[in-house]
């Protein structure tokens, strides 16, 4: 069946071991620890979960680069010449690039508040002793399961009293720090930063402020990455709460696109070329970061 | 000298008496304020979470239950007491029994294929892969488009008319799905737009419980003489009890708000010409938003609420008798 066992057999355990150490990952092999290389089917089941989610993409750029005449007639599969016009109905039908600077904004904005106000956060729960902390940190974690969404209607009365409605405001505030953030950077924390550097900064004179800043902040830095990166793409593809808050002169990409869609619904073209005008700023970023994303997700559900 | 030194001595004596006084007084306020920014600190650090999360998220949902006891609307704002007038009025609703119907068809569509899937796809990344990297990021790739992106895409594929997916079934020689009028074909293409996006990012998950398992407990089943299936079966999927629940769990908080991809499958927003596929998070928005009623809207949004915590209680409680049995940590 695999070849490990049988190294077991001959040689045992610790020559298995060392078959595996060979190869130089601390990388598990597959399940029975075989560490063969996998077979044709394994790279072909996995080809078709690549072709699923990129197919998807590739496909609204196939249609949004072609006429709506022709894609009545079915969708040909090379991309037409058609997208630069495309787009531009796109820019015509909706603020595009209002929108593009308003989901900037709103995502930058709110990625570095949760990464400060969380690593805050974190630090104090993580590191500082004070009275109620355990309890203060169960109720962080278990708000992570309130569904806040709920709460639309309040939320909307209080920004209408404000008079903030369709401003960036009121879909930046609610978000600037989150529950997930502030249990991400506690974990995170605990590990990273040891208690002696903080002792030695404070017994060198400095505040609790000085401390977090000097030592706390530096230390969370790969942590603070990932979570920005997170709060990002989150913020960014939010649309329940900008739809019902924004006008839709001002709004985020996501609201855009719907509004292209209301007004073009059967012209998939320009609807999907639309689509693919507002994915692009994230491809861009995932290109960039994806490894980082991949990595982020993988630590916290070790920790979660 | 005696003489110059007593002279002399003292001034120096009372300067550094004067001197110590002041470093001690200084230094007594300094610990002062030092004891104190030890005692207040932690409590401001964390006190932007709390301040926040009692103003955006916990005062919101409380007082929608105060507005679901109101005749409420969106122009004239509070009217009176109503009591549970709201309440009775939205129970008797068809559509909302309806969009309660279809939040769990789509929630069950949603999110059992894609457990089982994205176990699947972690067992797969989990093997000794070249360029791992590559298929992680790759099974990822769906995540950073926006819902509203994957429903206007997935909303062309799944035209009734000459739709890609119509066209292949028609071209098998099947008959084409009419995924926009049909209530469970509606229910099934909004819930492969959520699968689309979230199975890739679920595989990562269990992806990274699979190699916390401890190796060992693999060899003992290969001595044992277990195959891989028997291995994956009684070994794997085991340990990822844990991870599948937690899953499950993020699963119905998120899924059971569905809006975004049921939003744009049609252009009216309202989930269909009968409301096939008009879920509960959508319900809320015709009543607030559509037809300006706060109150029965809060109404909705409570027994929504209600709903999600009875689940994930029930989720939690599970959990709980499964987590006795070990696993992740």
């Amino acid at each position: 069946m695999s070849s490990i066992p049988m190294i077991e057999q001959t040689a045992g355990k610790g020559a298995a071991r060392a078959a595996q150490r060979g190869l130089g990952s601390r990388r598990r092999g597959a399940p029975g620890g075989t560490m063969r290389r996998p077979g044709f089917l394994t790279y072909g089941f996995l080809g078709a979960v690549i072709l699923g989610s990129v197919f998807p993409l590739w496909w609204s750029f196939l249609v949004g680069s072609h006429d709506s005449s022709v894609i009545s007639k079915g969708v040909p599969l090379v991309p037409g010449g058609n997208f630069f016009a495309n787009a531009a109905s796109v820019l015509d039908t909706i603020p595009f690039w209002k929108a593009l600077g308003n989901s900037i904004i709103v995502s930058t904005v709110t990625a570095v508040s949760v990464v400060l106000f969380s690593t805050l956060a974190g630090f104090a729960f993580a590191k500082l002793r004070f009275r109620g902390s355990k309890g203060l940190l169960v109720f962080v974690i278990a708000t992570m399961a309130v569904p806040t969404q709920l709460g639309v209607v309040p939320l909307f009365i209080v920004m209408a009293k404000l008079g903030w409605t369709g401003s960036l405001w009121a879909v930046i505030i609610p978000g600037v720090v989150t529950a997930f953030g502030v249990f991400w950077m506690t974990q995170y924390l605990r590990d990273a930063l040891p208690d002696e550097l903080i002792e030695a900064v404070r017994i060198d004179g400095a505040s609790m402020i000085q401390a977090f800043w000097h030592v706390g902040l530096p230390a969370a830095r790969p942590a603070a990455a990932m979570l920005a990166l997170f709060t990002f793409v989150a913020t960014w593809t939010n649309f329940f709460w900008p739809f019902i808050v924004l006008d839709p002169s001002n709004p985020t990409l996501p609201v855009a696109l719907q509004l292209l869609q209301a007004a073009h619904f059967v012209d998939y073209s320009i609807v999907l070329a639309g689509a693919v005008l507002s994915t692009i700023p994230l491809l861009l970023l995932f290109a960039v970061a994806g490894r980082q994303l991949v990595s982020g997700i993988m630590q916290g559900a070790v920790k979660g | 000298m005696a003489v110059t030194d007593r002279v002399q001595t003292p001034p120096p004596n009372t300067n550094q008496r004067a001197s110590r006084d002041k470093s001690v007084k200084r230094l007594a306020f300094s610990q002062k304020v030092s004891k104190w920014d030890v005692k207040l600190s932690p409590y401001l650090y964390i006190s932007p979470f709390f301040v926040l999360f009692a103003i955006t998220g916990l005062f919101p949902l409380a007082y929608t239950a105060w507005v679901s006891l109101h005749s409420w609307n969106l122009i004239g704002g509070q009217g009176k007491f109503t009591g549970l007038e709201n309440y009775e009025f939205v129970l008797a609703q068809p559509f909302f029994w309806n969009a309660v119907g279809n939040t769990f068809s789509i929630f069950l569509l949603s999110s059992v294929p894609q457990v089982v899937l994205a176990i699947a796809i972690a067992a797969v990344l989990d093997a000794n892969l070249r360029a791992k990297t590559f298929w992680r990021m790759g099974v990822l790739v769906p995540f950073v488009v926006a819902p509203v992106a994957v429903g206007l895409i997935f909303n062309n594929l799944f035209a009734d008319q000459a739709g890609l997916f119509n066209e292949l079934l028609t071209g098998m020689g099947l008959d084409p799905v009419r995924w926009h009028s049909d209530s469970l074909a509606s229910h099934t293409a909004i819930a492969t737009m959520v699968n689309f996006r979230w199975t890739g990012y679920n595989a990562l998950i269990f992806l990274a419980a699979m190699q916390a398992i401890p190796r060992d407990v693999y060899e003992a089943a290969t001595i044992d003489g277990a195959g891989r299936l028997r291995q994956f079966f009684s070994v794997t999927v085991p340990m990822l009890r844990p991870t599948i629940i937690f899953v499950v769990i993020t699963a119905t908080i998120g899924g059971l708000q569905i809006f975004d991809e049921a939003r744009v499958f049609d252009q009216a927003g309202l989930g269909g010409a009968d409301r096939q596929w008009q879920t509960l998070t959508m319900y809320i928005w015709e009543l607030g938003w559509g037809q300006r009623n706060f109150g029965r809207a809060s109404a909705v949004a409570w027994l929504l609420f209600l709903i999600i915590v009875l689940i994930a209680m029930a989720n939690f409680l599970i959990t709980r008798r499964i987590a006795t049995q070990g696993g992740r940590r």
